[in-house]
């Protein structure tokens, strides 16, 4: 969703455009730069109650954040490596989480 | 504003799960611990003393982890009600230790500003304090409790003399050492709060701790294959193939011993007492009431070994990782693999170890469908059956029919336990899907004294929830089976006479249309005890004699009686009906309500009334 949005500016921009950590894929690194929805995003309904979870186990602006591991169905959950944590979280959860992706990773968005 | 603690005092260890919490209390309090339940929850609450080297008694109560004092399950608010001195029946505590893992800081310390806000002394042990050490990780603890505004200890609670710090440390406070208390302004933080949070943590972190020069390489080398869509799995199911191996042939001779040991013990006082009431009230109410509570144990202990060491290995986080979106098409949470695989023993302790579910919609799904999973219970009633009527024959040359209908009632239960999860989430809870976020910590060996400690520790606490149910629902069977006794000139076992006897026969016509004769019947009444008593109660309606041969006999005599439709219906039967009342009596403790063991017992036995109806009928039109 965001990556169409940004699809059109110069493919050094793409690399850093922003994406949800719920749609990238194994390696994909970067850092948080929102938790939850923007004011008056209509696309996402995300709950305060979802988004203080996150937040209370580390997910905040500026945590450094990369996949590490894909379930086996349909590559879920995920778990991430969080500043020097793991955390596991499903990719519906994970959509919660918008993040700036480091420029010359091995992954990217789906 | 300042405060010292006059003794006895009273500490709570609060800390973010996975941090040691309870190995430390556990060094601390060695034997001398308590657990219970928080009146009106079904938290567990643990509390241990110990007697300082200083000469100062300290009462200590070791809460359930969080991350944050916004309480999401009920484990949480518990925490959170006894820090804040809210929680009724609970004298709150004068200081409180949070632990701390010291190789892993961030959260917790955010868990400590959040703590400075209560109003009470709080104090910080960094645990684990060696591993940290070893991997360089350097961590000033006088800088870290300047800028936390705490003190700061440091514990390593598997070593001998770990704690001494620590101690010291409450020591001087008992003496009067004043330790410095915030006014009690807690309130749920806001959004941007937590940010600003760890923003400041962030700072401290940046003063006083040096990362890592050593990192643990260990965990991601592990992870690469444990959490590796093809190698994970593999070795899920290895583990799985090792527990149930472990559960049902470890545990056989220990359960043998235990089963004749009770034998023997009633024949002895059968053949000491004379023919009577209390003799039979004796040998066939209590001992063998007992006797059938006991002989589940060594499967237990052996279950709860198994998950406790894969607990303190840090690997069920992985588990649910693993699993959770092959239950999340059932609607289930990842962390419902572990009870429901605990159901497989017995559904107590898998209905038990629901209480790592925080999302409550989850918990109750997975309370529900536990029993559905085959207990151990169930399979003494299966192989009589299937040793009775089903052929030992091979099929396609390979397969013995026998093993193969055994694992069809098992795949049977799971089947049915995964259809009743997704109707339940449909039906009642559509949409309402909890979150799963988890932490997964790092791999740690763990202490086998702690293991030890708490297998021991289940063993008691089955002991005393099911063993007290389990006995008086025996003891009340027994009455119903023997009162009245037979007339003089009785024709047939005495059983037939007996209230038992009378209410077989008052619902025999509803259990005529899935072809259960009025013995059955009674069998179903004495097994509503626990499933396996069915078995005995077989032996009994048909005058069986009992003894080594009495699963013989009792296969020769059921071929004999019964239809093969009759028996379908009843293996039908016992893969769903309610057949224990230790299980609703669990359920309704953990939900702190009837409705929901009303609503399993319900289900379920509406499920086995079709399954046994239907069963039934397809083999009548096959001429069965």
């Amino acid at each position: 969703m965001y990556r169409r949005e940004y699809t059109e500016i110069t493919s050094q921009d793409v690399a850093v455009a922003p994406v949800t950590l719920g749609k990238g894929t194994k390696g994909m690194r970067g850092t948080v730069i929102r938790v939850g929805a923007a004011e008056g995003d209509p696309h996402c309904e995300i709950g305060a109650e979802l988004e203080r979870r996150l937040m209370e186990i580390g997910f905040v602006e500026g945590a450094s954040v990369e996949i590490i591991h894909e379930g086996f169905i349909r590559r879920d959950p995920i778990a991430v490596k969080l500043d020097d944590m793991r955390v596991a979280l499903r990719r519906r959860d994970a959509e919660a989480i918008l993040v700036r992706v480091a420029p010359s990773n091995g992954g990217s968005a789906i | 504003m300042s405060e010292s603690i006059a003794a006895p005092a009273r500490i709570a260890l609060v800390g973010n799960p996975n941090c040691g919490k309870t190995a430390l209390f556990n060094a601390l309090t060695g034997s001398r611990q308590k657990v219970g339940n928080y009146p009106g929850v079904t938290v567990e609450r643990k509390e241990g003393s110990f007697v300082t080297p200083g000469g100062h008694r300290v009462q200590v109560l070791d809460l359930p982890g969080t991350y944050s004092l916004r309480a999401r399950s009920p484990d949480e608010a518990v925490t959170r009600d006894a820090v804040l001195g809210r929680l009724a029946g609970e004298t709150p505590p004068d200081l409180l230790v949070c632990v701390a893992d010291a190789t892993n800081l961030r959260l917790v310390l955010r868990l400590v500003l959040e703590l400075k806000q209560v109003g009470r002394p709080v104090m910080l042990a960094l645990n684990m304090f060696d591993i940290a050490s070893h991997r360089g990780i350097s961590i000033d603890t006088e800088m870290l409790s300047r800028e936390l505004g705490v003190p700061v200890v440091t514990a390593i609670a598997v070593r001998r003399g770990g704690t001494a710090d620590l101690l010291d440390r409450i020591d001087r406070i008992a003496n009067g050492e004043s330790l410095p208390t915030a006014a009690a302004t807690w309130r749920e933080p806001t959004r941007s709060e937590i940010a600003a949070a760890h923003r400041e943590v962030e700072r401290i972190i940046g003063v006083s701790v040096r990362p890592p020069a050593r990192p643990d390489t260990w965990t991601a080398r592990i992870d690469q294959i444990l959490l590796h869509p093809v190698s994970g799995i593999a070795v899920l199911l290895a583990i799985l193939f090792l527990m149930f191996q472990a559960v049902f042939t470890w545990a056989g001779p220990a359960t043998d011993l235990i089963g004749g040991g009770f034998d023997a013990l009633s024949a002895l006082l059968a053949a000491s007492l004379p023919e009577g009431m209390l003799r039979s009230l004796l040998t066939d109410g209590l001992i063998s009431g007992i006797g059938s509570v006991l002989v589940f144990l060594p499967q237990i202990m052996i279950l709860f070994f198994f998950i406790i060491l894969l607990e303190d290995l840090g690997y069920m986080p992985r588990a649910a990782f693993l699993m959770d979106r092959i239950m999340g098409y059932a609607g289930l949470h990842g962390r419902a693999f572990i009870p429901l695989l605990s159901s497989f023993a017995c559904a107590i302790p898998g209905i038990m170890a629901a209480r790592v579910i925080d999302g409550r919609r989850d918990r109750l799904v997975t309370i529900l469908i536990a029993p559905l999973m085959t207990c151990s219970a169930r399979i003494p009633v299966y192989t009589l059956l299937i040793s009775a009527f089903v052929p030992r024959e091979q099929v396609g040359g390979i397969v013995n029919l026998q093993g193969l209908v055994m694992f069809g009632l098992y795949a049977a239960g799971i089947v049915s336990a995964f259809t009743v999860a997704f109707v339940l989430r449909r039906l009642f809870w559509r949409g309402e899907a909890d979150h799963f976020i988890m932490e997964l910590p790092s791999y740690k060996l763990p202490d086998p004294k702690n293991v030890l400690m708490g297998v021991l520790q289940r063993a008691r606490l089955f002991l005393r929830r099911a063993g007290t149910i389990i006995l008086s629902m025996m003891l009340l069977i027994w009455f119903l089976s023997s009162v009245p006794g037979a007339p003089v000139d009785a024709t047939e076992p005495a059983i037939n006479y007996s209230f038992a006897g009378m209410i077989g026969h008052a619902i025999q016509p509803l259990l005529a249309p899935i072809g259960f004769t009025w013995e059955i019947a009674v069998v179903l009444i004495v097994g509503v005890a626990a499933r396996e008593v069915a078995v005995a109660g077989l032996g009994t309606v048909y005058a069986v004699a009992a003894g080594p041969e009495t699963t013989g006999l009792l296969t020769d005599m059921l071929a004999a009686h019964w239809s093969l439709g009759t028996a379908l219906a009843m293996l039908a039967w016992y893969v769903f009906a309610p057949q224990c009342v230790s299980t609703l009596a669990v359920t309704r403790r953990e939900t702190n309500s009837w409705r929901w063991p009303v609503v399993q017992f319900t289900y379920m036995l509406t499920l086995a009334y079709i399954a046994a109806f239907i069963t039934y009928r397809i083999a009548g039109a096959f001429g069965g």
